[in-house]
């Protein structure tokens, strides 16, 4: 087992309990962590993978920038838009996201909205 | 020429996202639509060059793969860039004219809309695996936005609910791109395919493969991933809509068969192409069936758009294992289905906001007894129900004819049950909707006409989308150009 | 390519472009959408005319471009096309200036003429269709555009007969695009081409071609209201008398029965399919189709459901015709096409004007009208009487041609049909007449109108008279060369061989 391996294989356990997390947590802000640390397993993944050959290849570096540019953008995103559901809601959770989500109601849920 | 072209197709969206973030909704609308023309044109000048020589590879900017971006500009791609650039001027003039300007949120329309076209011509023209992960993570991030835009709780409810289901397919598509690189140390499609021909397939490539095609069905809203779909599509103002049901959909799904065609043959499975076609004809019956249980106008919509993803997931089954007159027919097919259901669905969203503008409320039997008026709208909608039937001479059942001939040349007689019914049942929905509008006994007296501007957009859309089972041939024609100098490696 | 050859393309594009004036007009503007609408009828019959001319003296006429890879799209003026687009194109003309007044004063005019013109451009483009898939792509528009037509009063019965229709239609529709797909798959693009594609066939395509067969016989057999598949036929009554007399006479109806009079002449040869034995069956089921409509005509009280049920049993006289095999036979079914398109429409006009001028939609109330609508009488008594197949009328020159043919070829049992279905006729047509000419009135009518000096609208009395004199003219001048039987004459020695 190289060490770059070791990497790898860190970055799929935190894949692992990231996913957990996404799944299981209904708080919107701890999914969004959980979110968050699935990704750096991914990039872990990228990077510890690709050292099998002779020298650090420098593509998954850059890969791996550009990644966390878009996760950190993602993650703006969410927050803003979880913050702004909070103050009009004054939910943190989407409700009973994850029964809902089994049971395939998401359309019942939309409140009537007169016109659009 | 070519880099003209190239830098306006790709830096036009992203300059005018900045430009319009900078400005108000009604300055943004006029840079919106000097930009709309500068693309069209531009999309239409590179479809014209890759329709007269053949596709090429772009190396942008004069850097070469891996670290640079090297863009794929085939028939294609090039037909995808023109569909995009038709459907995102019809909604984005639609848009201009619809949103309601004095709503402050509303000026971030432009800017998403921008980035959104960005992301979407990075999909089509992308050659490697990972610029095809910013891609989609453009695109994904720029929808829930304008989901987002609708302002009210649901609305942020669907949006959330989108991203989260949109990120995780992210991830799973970039934990296969890890794969694929530690395991080929390339990113480039051609490249993979290319080693995996010369060395034995192995398990993990299997895995990356499976990884990347749940990530992106989830991001197609496959049944039983399309959960997030329906909610996010229907709240949207009816322009975000038609160009999330019209475009986004289909990027994810155009990588999904882009990765497919490349590697069925060393990493395929007739056990994954077949559930994939099963779950799209799953997705056919229930995404119909529950449009027609719906009580709201656009839930109905958005549920047809389901149901019509399902269509084009035939895809797999009848490119595996198959003769490469089958495989360019299902492809054909496949083409046809993602152009003529974007033109149609968005049409039929773009006259459904129409129609709710007209009568005040969204429900199908809010429309009881206005074809008394007879609804321009009404008409569009109808037009784009007769592509979506699938019936001639429209381009969905020009699609249909061609995924009927490729299961019957397969002798794969199934899908037939699924092509036939499927269509009847979206005969049904539709014509739901055509019925309420005939009951007489509703006594309404007014009819709030919408301005002509509004709704002569989703009639051209509506009429491309009938027309063009008459003209597949040259558009089938174009789609099928590959590069001139053969694979790229 | 010449102006010649793209005929079938403007005869298309005349009610195309009227349809598409007629939806963007204003409701209010009644005189100009008549006159646009008589213009393209006028104008769509002089274009089929010169076609009829052209055709007779052995010109074709046709366009064709690739739609799909594989298909392509063909429209073509032969003869057998020229019969049924001068019958519809004919009854067109009649049926406008009928609905003209029909539907005076009453709303939502633009939609129904628009959806009108529409279905009529259908009925062109399955008459000119010069293959299976062209003739596809027309009869689902043809579906499509006559749904607004069915539901056009938009009453709860309206609604549920054109669900009815559609359901039907439609679903015939999908089992004809897997017949002509399944047919694609083994035989390719298959032009209509008389004599057929399948003479001396190996024996490996028999089985496949019977069964495909089969399915495209159901699929069409829907719109021709084959027995069991003619249940949306009386439901769609409810249509006003326009919308049923074009539904019945020429456009729906007549497009099932064109479509197998194409698969069985021209896609399968005559030849082939009785090889197969596919014809006996289809004889069987045209002959039962033939009493059963009858039958039960026979116990409707409401008028215009007793035509229904008439319908469903003439039209299969075309089909049982076209089993018969002989030239003569077969001459008979194909001039029914024509016969009864003027008698059916003859006697829904009739029935329209009972119903618009005096409120009358029952048999039983009937009593008398003869004295109060002389007219419109005398239209529906030729009509009648043309249909139970009484010399000199029209009827009876099909019943004539179809016994003889029937007896050149052996099929004695037809004899039978034609004997037994005729007395049905006349079973359910006298009854009528009886209280028409020979009852006194017993109540007032309930919604009595005047309308001028007329006994009803001259727009609503003309159509039946002209459409009378004509089933009066095809029965006396059968034998000339420019009667609906001189131009079969010329189909069959085109498509069958002396």
């Amino acid at each position: 087992m190289t060490p770059s391996l070791l990497y790898a294989l860190a970055g799929a356990a935190l894949c692992g309990i990231g996913l957990f997390g996404f799944i299981l947590i209904s708080h919107l802000l701890r999914k969004l962590l959980a979110f968050n640390l699935m990704g750096s397993g991914v990039f872990l993944v990228l990077v510890g993978l690709a050292q099998h050959r002779s020298g650090p290849d420098p593509v998954p570096q850059a890969l791996v920038l550009t990644g966390i540019v878009v996760a950190i953008a993602a993650t703006a995103l969410a927050v803003v838009l979880i913050r702004r559901y909070y103050h009009l809601a004054g939910k943190t959770a989407l409700d009973d996201a994850a029964r809902e989500t089994l049971r395939d109601q998401g359309s019942r849920q939309v409140r009537e909205e007169p016109g659009e | 020429m070519t880099l003209l072209l190239m830098a306006g197709l790709l830096f036009t969206p992203l300059a005018w996202a900045v430009l319009t973030l900078l400005a108000g909704f009604r300055r943004g609308r006029g840079i919106t639509w000097l930009g709309i023309v500068i693309q069209v044109l531009v999309s239409l000048a590179l479809w014209a060059v890759v329709a007269g020589e053949g596709g090429f590879q772009y190396p942008l900017g004069g850097w070469q793969a891996p670290l640079g971006i090297e863009l794929r500009v085939d028939g294609l791609a090039v037909t995808f860039v023109l569909l995009t650039a038709l459907v995102a001027a019809a909604s984005g003039l639609h848009a201009g004219f619809y949103l309601d300007p004095d709503k402050q949120w509303h000026r971030y329309f432009w800017p998403l809309f921008w980035f959104l076209w960005a992301g979407l011509n990075v999909v089509w023209l992308g050659n490697d695996l990972f610029n095809l992960y910013v891609g989609l993570e453009l695109i994904s991030l720029s929808a829930v936005g304008l989901v987002a835009l609708g302002g009210q709780a649901e609305a942020l409810r669907a949006a959330i609910r989108y991203l989260m289901a949109a990120l995780l397919g992210s991830l799973a598509y970039l934990l296969g791109v890890a794969l694929f690189y530690g395991q080929f140390g390339s990113l480039s499609l051609s490249g993979i395919a290319f080693a995996l021909s010369h060395g034995s397939a192995q398990g993990a490539a299997g895995f990356a493969l499976i990884l990347m095609l749940f990530g992106l069905a989830l991001k197609t809203a496959l049944y039983p991933m399309h959960w997030w779909l329906p909610p996010a599509h229907g709240i949207a103002r009816s322009p975000v809509s038609a160009l999330l049901s019209a475009l986004v959909v289909k990027g994810s799904f155009y990588i999904a068969a882009r990765l497919w065609l490349e590697l069925e043959a060393p990493l395929g499975s007739l056990a994954l192409a077949q559930l994939l076609g099963i779950l799209g004809s799953i997705a056919v019956f229930w995404g119909g069936w529950q449009a027609l249980r719906q009580p709201k106008l656009k839930q109905v919509v958005a549920y047809s758009s389901v149901a019509q993803i399902g269509y084009l997931f035939l895809l797999f089954p009848l490119t595996w294992n198959t003769t490469e007159a089958v495989a360019l027919q299902a492809q054909q097919a496949m083409t046809l289905q993602v152009i003529s259901h974007a033109l149609a669905k968005a049409a039929m969203f773009l006259s459904a906001g129409n129609l709710i503008l007209s009568v005040g409320s969204n429900r199908v039997n809010a429309l009881a007894g206005v074809s008394h008026f007879l609804p321009f709208s009404l008409f569009s909608f109808g037009l784009a129900g007769v592509s979506l039937m699938g019936l001639p001479p429209t381009g969905g059942f020009a699609a249909k004819w061609l995924f009927l001939q490729a299961s019957l040349a397969t002798g794969q007689w199934w899908w037939l049950v699924v092509l036939v019914g499927g269509g009847l049942l979206s005969a049904a929905y539709v014509f739901r909707v055509y019925r309420a509008s005939f009951v007489e006994d509703s006594n309404i007296d007014h009819f709030f006409h919408p301005a002509r501007r509004l709704e002569i957009i989703p009639m051209v859309l509506a009429l491309l989308s009938l027309g063009l089972g008459l003209i597949a041939e040259p558009v089938l024609s174009v789609m099928a150009l590959v590069f001139a100098n053969g694979e790229g490696t | 390519m010449t102006a010649s050859a793209l005929l079938p393309v403007f005869a298309l594009m005349t009610s195309l472009t009227a349809a598409i004036i007629i939806f963007t007009l204003p409701e209010q503007k009644h005189r100009l959408r008549t006159v646009v609408n008589l213009t393209a009828a006028l104008l769509k019959l002089l274009l089929v005319g010169l076609m009829i001319w052209g055709v007779f003296q052995g010109r074709e006429y046709g366009v064709s471009f690739t739609m799909v890879p594989g298909v392509d799209f063909v429209l073509r003026a032969d003869a057998l096309a020229m019969l049924f687009a001068g019958l519809s194109a004919a009854l067109w003309l009649l049926t406008t200036v009928y609905a003209v007044g029909y539907l005076e004063g009453s709303p939502n005019r633009s939609r129904f003429f628009g959806f009108f013109s529409l279905c009529v451009a259908s009925t062109m483009g399955i008459a000119l269709a010069g293959n299976l898939f062209t003739f596809f792509l027309f009869y689902e528009m043809l579906t499509l555009s006559t749904y607004p037509l069915v539901v056009h009063r938009g009453t709860q019965q309206a609604l549920r007969a054109g669900r009815t229709y559609i359901i039907y239609t439609l679903t015939g529709g999908a089992v004809l695009l897997l017949g002509i797909s399944l047919l694609h798959s083994f035989a390719g693009d298959l032009p209509f081409r008389p004599g057929g594609h399948f003479a001396g066939i190996g024996p490996d395509l028999q089985a496949p071609l019977s069964i495909v067969f089969v399915i495209l016989i159901a699929g069409l057999g829907v719109k021709a209201a084959i027995v069991p598949l003619h249940g949306w036929l009386p439901t769609a009554m409810v249509a006003p008398a326009p919308v049923s007399a074009l539904l019945h006479a020429v456009a729906v109806v007549k497009a099932g029965a064109f479509g197998i009079v194409r698969v069985v002449f021209e896609i399968y040869g005559l030849e082939t399919a009785n090889a197969l034995g596919l014809l006996s069956g289809l004889a069987a089921i045209a002959a039962f189709t033939i009493v059963y409509g009858s039958v039960r005509a026979l116990s409707q009280s409401d008028l215009k459901r007793r035509l229904a049920f008439s319908t469903v049993s003439q039209v299969s006289y075309i089909i049982l015709g076209l089993c018969l095999l002989g030239p003569v036979g077969v001459a008979g079914g194909l001039v029914h096409l024509v016969h009864q398109g003027v008698m059916k429409i003859t006697l829904f006009f009739c029935a329209g004007n009972y119903a618009e001028t005096l409120g009358i939609h029952r048999i039983d109330e009937l009593d008398g009208a003869g004295r109060r609508m002389p007219a419109t009488s005398v239209a529906f008594t030729l009509a009648a009487f043309g249909m139970i197949g009484t010399p000199p009328l029209a009827g009876f020159i099909t019943k004539w041609t179809m016994g003889t043919g029937a007896l050149a070829t052996g099929m004695d049992w037809v004899i039978a049909v034609l004997v037994v279905s005729s007395l049905l006729n006349a079973a359910y047509f006298l009854p009528v007449l009886n209280r028409i000419w020979f009852r006194e009135q017993k109540d007032p009518w309930t919604e009595e109108r005047q309308w001028g000096r007329f006994e009803t609208s001259a727009w609503l009395l003309w159509p039946p008279l002209v459409t009378a004199a004509f089933l009066v003219l095809a029965g006396v001048l059968a034998s000339a060369s420019f009667s609906p039987l001189g131009w079969v004459e010329l189909i069959v020695a085109r498509e069958v061989g002396p």
